[in-house]
């Protein structure tokens, strides 16, 4: 599950709560957030670098490998397809498999496909890389993670003995099975919060330290590494007693990723949305794409959605979400207008900028190179105001490029709403 | 009056010297706000844009009675410049710097707790109280003085409210904004407390947007506490589930992030919501007049 969903499972309780509340939020969608996500098989790796018990087993990107690993291991095995979205177990991402041929086989009937879970869209994800494990036979199944509360500012962990599912799906079930601390970064995750949390999930003898210190480790790794969330589920109690780390995901804070190198290179372009992907080499951190055929480009976030509604509520749909943020150099325009063209969905556009921290002169200046650059095949609405917009529009009406100026943003979704009606037909 | 800043505040700016420092001081101290220090570590003794310049705020505040602080410090350094700032005793602090990390935020708000310093943002255009301090980078010229506080987690969709309530000849008290991240080091129930507060103030506009549960906070402040009207628009509503709308705090997962979900909420508690983002400053105006 997401760390916002988490969140609001979070917030159906007050604080001095130990259970989540009576009324828990469901979820609206179940998709990811934009957090820089890792591979299973990658996440486990740091597990274990932090000392947090995980099955044996290893990555394989062919069958041949796929079969080689599992005959390492010996006996049964799980193949479990790679990709950046759960459910992979219900839509056939997850296979067992008897010997190494077994195996073998399994791999070849994932790899190069494309797996379609509730978390995707219909076009589902690519599968390139499988994990090869042991496979095991769990006595319990728990659950436990971390992730930053936004009512206590601090870092939360919950803990239940109900794992295996999604945990908003034990808030409304059977909400008094979830149990959680709030760590005060100031001393750090403590034993005795550890051992609520394993005597939460009844956990009895040694297993109550042995949890305490794998929350321990994980509290570690979660601060360490500027995580947005880390998620064991499952947590297994194997056969001989002893905790295993079944699944983890592991989210990073993509804030925090400039002192994460060894974090940023984990990153799978190929599980991401290719115009996303290419914004965000042109600098464009914050595109998403949608379905409509307006393109928009705007300054902040707040404006862009209210942008974005306005098209709507004219009867328009926007072709993506673009906050060209805060930029004083004219690059950033003109790649825009190359995401622009890049998308062959785009009909029309809508610049519409209002100057605070960017400059309109400078995003006049973007937009005639652009004009200079690229071949701008759709009509362009342009509505300018804020910082230094006098010479912004001076800028645009000298350089005589074709444009339409809108004198307000209501204005501007009106006429790309009618000018994108235009060029569909 | 108005609330947080106004003509008794000395300015403070920690980064003036950088490219956005600058040109932003330039423009405060055009405005009129008082601007009696800078700070850049090795820059101290210095003069910038006729400001004296030192190298620690405990040492600016000492020498120039500066009250209030903003703050344009790139995000791996600027935790520590909240906490500098908090720990030299200065009431208010503007963060302007957007992208700090997370976890940075989580130690600056446990270290905030119990201490005097109020932090608006990160992530946010600052404060203004038209005709008297801008703290900000808000267009300065788009404002007018006037008695409607505005409450924002957007920077440029506040300047559109601010400018549809300036040509309505609606002026505002104070407009702050509070900042798009997940960690704001003020809340809409911090402010909506200071605006009920201000004799000045006879409304507020609320411009709140997908994600979190801030807006119910807010509902929930409103109908309880608030005597004067609130007017509400919520950004998000066309967002797809699941993306993270260029804020940090900006996407919708579970139900109570969804914009109908906070407008739901915001009005059951009497707040009167703007039907779409370009009819915020005729539904202000409205209500005022008839109240």
């Amino acid at each position: 599950m997401t760390e916002r969903l988490m969140v609001a499972v979070l917030k159906t309780a007050p604080r001095q709560c130990r259970g989540v509340g009576s009324n828990p939020t469901p979820s609206a969608s179940k998709r990811e957030g934009e957090n820089l996500k890792i591979h299973e098989y990658q996440a486990k790796a740091l597990l274990a670098q932090y000392g947090i018990p995980i099955p044996k087993g290893r990555m394989a990107s062919s069958p041949a490998e796929a079969g080689e690993i599992a005959g390492e291991i010996g006996g049964k095995v799980v193949v479990k397809a790679q990709v950046y979205a759960g459910g992979r177990g219900k839509a056939g991402g997850i296979k067992t498999a008897g010997d190494p041929e077994e195996a073998e086989k399994a791999t070849g009937q994932l790899i190069g496909t494309r797996l379609v879970t509730h978390q995707t869209g219909a076009e589902g994800v690519p599968i390139s890389k499988v994990l090869v494990e042991e496979a095991g036979d769990p006595a319990r199944e728990l659950y436990v993670s971390i992730l930053v509360d936004g009512a206590s500012r601090l870092p939360v962990m919950m803990a239940s003995e109900a794992g295996g599912m999604e945990i908003e799906e034990v808030a409304q079930s059977s909400p008094e099975k979830i149990f959680k601390v709030y760590i005060d970064t100031a001393v750090g995750f403590q034993p005795f919060q550890g051992r609520k949390l394993a005597y939460g999930m009844n956990l009895t003898g040694g297993q109550i330290n042995e949890a305490a210190r794998l929350m321990a480790n994980l509290y570690r790794l979660f601060m360490d590494k500027d995580c947005s969330l880390v998620e064991i589920n499952p947590l297994v109690v194997t056969a001989n007693g002893t905790l295993l780390a079944l699944d983890a995901k592991l989210n990073f804070d993509d804030n925090a990723l400039y002192r994460h190198k060894e974090i940023q290179e984990l990153r799978d372009r190929e599980q991401e949305e290719p115009l996303e992907i290419q914004a965000r080499d042109w600098g464009i951190n914050n595109y998403v794409k949608m379905d409509g055929d307006i393109g928009c480009m705007v300054n902040g976030a707040g404006l862009a959605m209210a942008v974005n509604d306005l098209i709507q509520h004219c009867g328009g749909r926007a072709a993506n979400f673009l906050d060209i943020g805060t930029l004083n150099n004219t690059d950033r325009v003109v790649n825009s207008f190359r995401m622009f063209a890049a998308d062959p969905g785009v009909k029309a556009v809508l610049v519409n900028i209002f100057g605070g921290m960017a400059r309109a002169d400078v995003i006049a200046r973007g937009i005639v190179e652009a004009y200079q650059r690229i071949n701008v095949r759709f009509p362009v609405v342009i509505r300018l105001a804020g910082t230094n917009v006098e010479e912004g529009r001076r800028i645009l009406v000298e350089s005589r490029i074709d444009y339409i100026p809108a004198k307000d943003f209501y204005d501007g979704a009106r006429k790309v709403v009618e000018a994108a009606k235009g060029a569909s037909k | 009056m108005s609330i947080l800043v106004d003509k008794n505040t000395r300015l403070l700016v920690q980064g003036i010297t950088g490219s956005e420092g600058s040109f932003h001081t330039q423009r405060c101290i055009e405005y009129g706000t008082r601007v009696v220090a800078g700070v850049t570590p090795g820059k101290g003794g210095t003069q910038h844009l006729g400001v004296p310049v030192f190298n620690t705020i405990e040492k600016a505040m000492a020498e120039t009675g500066a009250n209030a602080s903003i703050m344009f410090v790139p995000p791996p350094f600027a935790a520590d410049g909240i906490l500098e700032a908090t720990e030299a005793g200065i009431p208010l602090v503007v963060c302007i710097t957007e992208g700090i990390p997370v976890l940075d935020m989580v130690k600056v708000h446990r270290y905030l707790e119990g201490k005097a310093t109020r932090l608006i943002g990160p992530n946010c255009p600052g404060v203004i109280s038209p005709g008297k301090c801008k703290a900000g980078i808000m267009v300065g010229e788009i404002h007018r003085p006037g008695s409607v506080g505005v409450i924002s987690r957007s920077g440029t969709l506040t300047y559109e409210v601010v400018s549809q309530l300036t040509s309505l000849k609606v002026g505002q008290s104070t407009c702050v904004g509070i900042g798009g991240d997940a960690l704001p080091g003020s809340t809409f129930v911090d402010i909506l407390r200071l605006f009920q507060a201000d004799p000045d103030t006879q409304a507020v506009v609320l411009i709140g947007e997908i994600g979190g549960t801030m807006e119910q906070e807010a509902a929930e402040f409103i109908g309880q506490t608030m005597t004067k009207p609130v007017v509400a628009f919520v950004a998000g509503s066309t967002a797809p589930p699941g993306k993270r709308m260029g804020h940090a705090g900006a996407i919708i997962t579970g139900s109570a992030g969804k914009a109908s979900e906070k407008i739901k909420a915001l009005s059951r508690a009497g707040a009167i919501i703007a039907p779409t983002p370009a009819e915020i400053g005729v539904t202000a105006k409205k209500v005022l007049q008839s109240s």
